[in-house]
């Protein structure tokens, strides 16, 4: 299994912690499927709130590794500032590096990404780049000094699965070292073990848990598609072919016509 | 001095970040400050002395995806 900047995770499954119907949701999710990280963010917060303390309390007692996010930015300066800011609240060099470019599919705009994933890497962040499938832009991102890549399935919250096939197969095949998660638009499991059955090494998501009638459920629905997709991939799948093959042996067959 | 706390105006007598963090009910909160759009680490809270129409940022973990 390929590694996260020196890391081995247990599993495929990167978890997001919004949206859940209730904090003890979010954690029975955490919980039943086993997900190996936490995606988290930072807000605004009062002196008289205790919102974000007390969420911080519930993810250090998930016991899983923390992937902070900055979601939300549109510049290279918003999302620099705030990785900085969360590498101080959060302790950790991992950040998932999002600037969003385009309001209406919330698509990365792919040169401040490319820009603040070298800014930051040359300051020892561990940039995770939520990116698209676009071969170029990861050759620049890893350049940059990024050691991941983290492709769209499809747009943010939109569970439509793996929109370009191809090109993912593509930046697989491209890339063949380089850890590759798919971050954003899956809405069922069997999209998450298609993922995995291309060699994707992980999946990203959020809104298909948390917005479903049983979010647990479905999240261990999810760690279970990821590990049949895995052992699929390392199982190394036939190749499709255009005409039908018996698979019975035809000699030996009775005359019985 | 008047400045912008989390967007919204607010008079302080505070001097310093640190200061203004104790003022607003921080204490010990788990937060990371900026101030104008430029992050201001822990260790330099102490000595950040604020100006006036300061836009000052606090931030705390939140649910994210």
């Amino acid at each position: 299994m390929r590694k996260f900047y020196g890391t081995t995770l247990a599993n495929g499954l990167m978890l997001g912690t919004a949206q859940y119907p209730s904090p003890a949701i979010l954690a029975d999710a955490f919980q039943r499927s086993g997900a190996s990280v936490a995606t988290v963010s930072l807000r605004r917060e009062s002196g008289a709130d205790r919102a974000g303390q007390d969420f911080w309390a519930l993810v250090q007692d998930l016991g899983v590794r923390v992937l902070p996010n900055t979601a939300g930015c549109h510049s290279v300066k918003e999302a620099v500032t705030t990785a900085h800011m969360a590498r101080e609240v959060f302790g950790t060099k991992w950040i998932k590096l999002e600037i969003i470019g385009e309001s209406d599919t919330l698509q990365p705009d792919v040169f401040g990404l490319v820009e603040a994933a070298r800014i930051l890497a040359e300051d020892g962040f561990q940039v995770f780049p939520y990116t698209t499938e676009d071969l170029v832009v990861a050759d620049r991102l890893l350049n940059a000094g990024c050691q991941v890549l983290m492709p769209w399935g499809a747009p943010i919250g939109s569970g439509k699965g793996l929109n370009n096939l191809f090109g993912l197969r593509a930046m697989r095949a491209h890339f063949p070292d380089v850890p590759l998660v798919i971050d954003a638009g899956l809405g069922l499991p069997s999209q998450a073990a298609q993922a995995m059955e291309l060699g994707f090494d992980a999946v990203l998501l959020n809104t298909a848990v948390a917005k479903a009638g049983d979010p647990a459920q479905m999240a261990e629905a999810f760690a279970a598609a990821i590990f049949a997709g895995r052992l699929a991939a390392e199982a190394d799948p036939m190749e499709p072919r255009d005409m039908a093959a018996p698979s019975t042996p035809v000699i030996g067959k009775a005359f019985l016509s | 001095m008047n400045i912008q706390l989390n967007g919204k105006p607010q008079t302080t007598t505070a001097s310093t970040l640190a200061q203004l963090l104790t003022e607003a009910g921080f204490g010990s909160k788990t937060i990371a400050t900026a101030v104008n759009g430029s992050f201001v680490p822990l260790a330099l809270r102490d000595t950040y002395e604020l100006g006036n129409g300061d836009q000052i940022e606090i931030l705390a973990p939140m649910q994210g995806g």
